[in-house]
C-alpha cells in the first residue's frame, strides 16, 4: 500500500456514555488525494477523524495509515503519519511561543536541538509565517493562528493532514489565503466541513456522512449540484451559488 | 481575542540585565534576599547600600521608576500589619508625639519595612527584566518539577483567552439588560463564573486531546535555557556577594 493513503473498514464507535456515533464506515481514500467529509452537526465527522489517528479507538472495524494499522503498538507512527489540525487554533497552540508549538511535536517524536530547528523553520515557512516564531499565539489574528496551526503538524512530516473545519471564524482574505497553503501541500487531505464552496474548491472528491453511516461518495460538485441529497441531510449551497456553473 | 500581553511584568529591554540569563538572575535574586534578610536591623546604613544597590540595578535595567513605585504597592497590606506592632507589642516603650510605643514594636516595624521592601524591589527588578516565559525555562533549568513550570506556562497561554471568554459572557448578560447591583442579581453572576468553569475544563479536555494527537505521551519535551558560563555566574553573583559582605561587615561593627 502506498505511503498517504488511508483504508477504512467497517468502523463503528460508541461513546461511553452509550451513545453510538458511528455505525460502519467504509472509505478509501489514494494517496495525494484531496477529500471533503461533509454533514450535519452531529453527523459524527469530528468522531470519525479522531480515529484516523488513534486518539479514539475503533469499537469495530479497522483504520489502516499507508498499509500501517491503527493500533496501541503503532500509535507513535500512526499519529507522525497523520496530523490532525483542529477547529480552535487556540486548542491547539497552547505553548507560550509559536516555535515551541511548531516544535512540539517533532520534539515528541524525539527530534532535538539541530535536527529540530530546520523543521520548525521549514513547517513555518510552508504557510507563510516563517517571520512569526517568537510570537506568541495569542496574539496573531485569527488566519495566522490557522495557519500556525496546520504548521504545527507539518513539522511533524506527516503523509495525511486532517482538517477539522478549517474555514469557521476566519475573514473571506483569511480563508483565501488558506486555501492557498492547502493547495500547495503535496499531502494527503481530509477535510471535514460546513462550507461547501471550499470543498468545492480544493477537494475533487467529497463524502456525505449522516447518523454515522457514509450516504453518498463521489466527485464533489457533482455531490453538490444533488439538491434533493443535501436537502435530506441538512445541508444547503449559499444563497446564488451554483456548483454547475463554476 | 483581546491582544494580550505575554510579557505582561517585563518592561521593555535591551539592557545589560535583560541580557543576562533568567536562571542565573532567579539564583542571585533568591541570594540578595537572603543577605538582606540576615542583615541586622541595628545597621541602618546597611540598609541603605542595600537600597543603593537595588536601586543601581533598577536604572541599569531600564525599570521605569514610576512602573516600580506602582509595583511596590503589592507591599501595602504587609506595612499595615508592621505599623501596628508598635501599638501591640509589650516591652518598654518611649514617647513619640505624644504617643506610647514600644521600642520593641518600633525595631520589629523597622525591620519587617526594610527588608519587605527590599525583597520585594529585588523580586520587581527581577521580573521586570525577565519576560516570564524566560523566568519559567530558567525555573525548569534550576530542576523545578516540569509540572509546575508546565502548570505556569498553560496559564499563561490561556489566562488571556478565558479573560477574553468571560469579558464576551458579561457582554452578553448585559446586552440583556443585566445590571449587576444589587446582591441579589449576584445569581447571574455566579452563573457565569460556573459555566465559566465547565468551559475551561472542557477547553483543558480539548487542548488535551489535540496534545495527544502531536504524539504527546505525558511528558513536556524539554526546552529548557541554555547553560550558562562561569564567567556570567561570577558576574551575576557579585551582587549578592556583595550584599552578603555588607551583612557581615554589619554584624561586625556592632560587635
Amino acid at each position: 500500500m502506498t505511503a498517504g493513503s488511508l483504508r477504512v473498514r467497517g468502523l463503528a464507535y460508541a461513546y461511553p456514555s452509550g451513545r453510538q456515533a458511528l455505525y460502519g464506515i467504509d472509505l478509501d481514500v489514494a494517496a495525494g488525494e484531496r477529500v471533503a467529509v461533509l454533514g450535519p452537526n452531529g453527523a459524527g465527522k469530528t468522531t470519525f477523524v479522531l480515529h484516523l489517528n488513534g486518539v479514539l479507538t475503533a469499537g469495530a472495524g479497522t483504520v489502516t495509515v499507508g498499509g500501517l494499522a491503527v493500533e496501541k503498538a503503532n500509535l507513535r507512527e500512526v499519529r507522525r503519519r497523520v496530523g490532525i489540525v483542529f477547529q480552535d487554533p487556540d486548542d491547539q497552540l497552547f505553548m507560550p511561543t509559536v516555535h515551541d508549538d511548531v516544535a512540539f511535536g517533532p520534539a515528541n517524536l524525539g527530534h532535538r536541538g539541530d535536527d529540530l530547528e530546520p523543521r520548525v523553520a521549514t513547517a513555518l515557512d510552508r504557510v507563510g509565517m516563517g517571520h512569526a516564531g517568537d510570537r506568541a499565539p495569542h496574539r496573531l489574528s485569527a488566519g495566522e493562528r490557522r495557519r500556525v496551526a496546520v504548521a504545527t503538524v507539518l513539522a511533524m512530516d506527516p503523509e495525511v493532514l486532517v482538517l477539522d473545519e478549517p474555514s469557521s471564524h476566519l475573514d473571506p482574505m483569511a480563508r483565501r489565503e488558506l486555501a492557498d497553503v492547502i493547495r500547495t501541500l503535496d499531502l494527503t487531505v481530509v477535510m471535514v466541513t460546513h462550507d461547501l464552496p471550499y470543498a468545492m474548491e480544493l477537494c475533487e472528491r467529497a463524502v456525505l456522512l449522516d447518523d454515522g453511516v457514509i450516504v453518498a461518495d463521489g466527485p464533489t460538485n457533482e455531490l453538490l449540484a444533488d439538491e434533493a441529497l443535501l436537502h435530506a441531510h441538512r445541508l444547503e449551497l449559499p444563497f446564488g451559488f451554483r456548483p454547475t456553473s463554476v | 481575542m483581546g491582544a494580550g500581553h505575554l510579557h505582561p511584568l517585563s518592561v521593555p529591554g535591551p539592557s545589560p540585565l535583560h541580557a543576562l540569563r533568567s536562571h542565573t538572575k532567579v539564583v542571585a535574586t533568591l541570594l540578595f534576599v537572603l543577605a538582606v534578610v540576615t542583615t541586622p536591623r541595628e545597621a541602618f546604613w546597611a540598609y541603605g547600600v542595600h537600597a543603593f544597590v537595588l536601586i543601581g540595578l533598577a536604572r541599569l535595567g531600564r525599570v521605569p521608576a514610576r512602573v516600580m513605585a506602582r509595583r511596590m504597592v503589592l507591599e501595602l497590606p504587609f506595612l499595615a500589619f508592621a505599623v501596628l506592632l508598635p501599638f501591640v507589642a509589650r516591652g518598654p516603650e518611649v514617647e513619640v508625639l505624644g504617643l506610647a510605643l514600644s521600642q520593641d514594636g518600633l525595631w520589629a516595624a523597622w525591620n519587617v519595612l526594610a527588608k519587605g521592601t527590599l525583597g520585594l524591589a529585588a523580586s520587581l527588578v527581577l521580573v521586570a527584566t525577565t519576560p516570564t516565559v524566560d523566568l519559567l525555562l530558567g525555573l525548569e533549568r534550576l530542576r523545578v518539577p516540569p509540572v509546575f513550570t508546565a502548570i505556569a506556562s498553560f496559564m499563561l497561554r490561556y489566562v488571556e483567552v478565558i479573560a477574553a471568554e468571560l469579558r464576551r459572557m458579561q457582554v452578553a448578560r448585559i446586552s440583556r439588560g443585566h445590571d449587576p447591583r444589587w446582591i441579589w442579581q449576584l445569581q447571574a453572576m455566579a452563573s457565569t463564573v460556573g459555566a465559566l468553569f465547565v468551559r475551561t475544563f472542557e477547553r483543558g479536555e480539548r487542548v488535551h486531546l489535540a496534545m495527544v494527537a502531536r504524539g504527546y505521551e505525558g511528558t513536556m519535551p524539554s526546552t529548557g535555557a541554555p547553560a550558562a558560563t562561569v564567567v556570567e555566574w561570577s558576574t551575576v553573583l557579585l551582587v549578592p556577594m556583595a550584599a552578603a559582605l555588607v551583612s557581615v561587615a554589619a554584624w561586625g561593627a556592632l560587635g
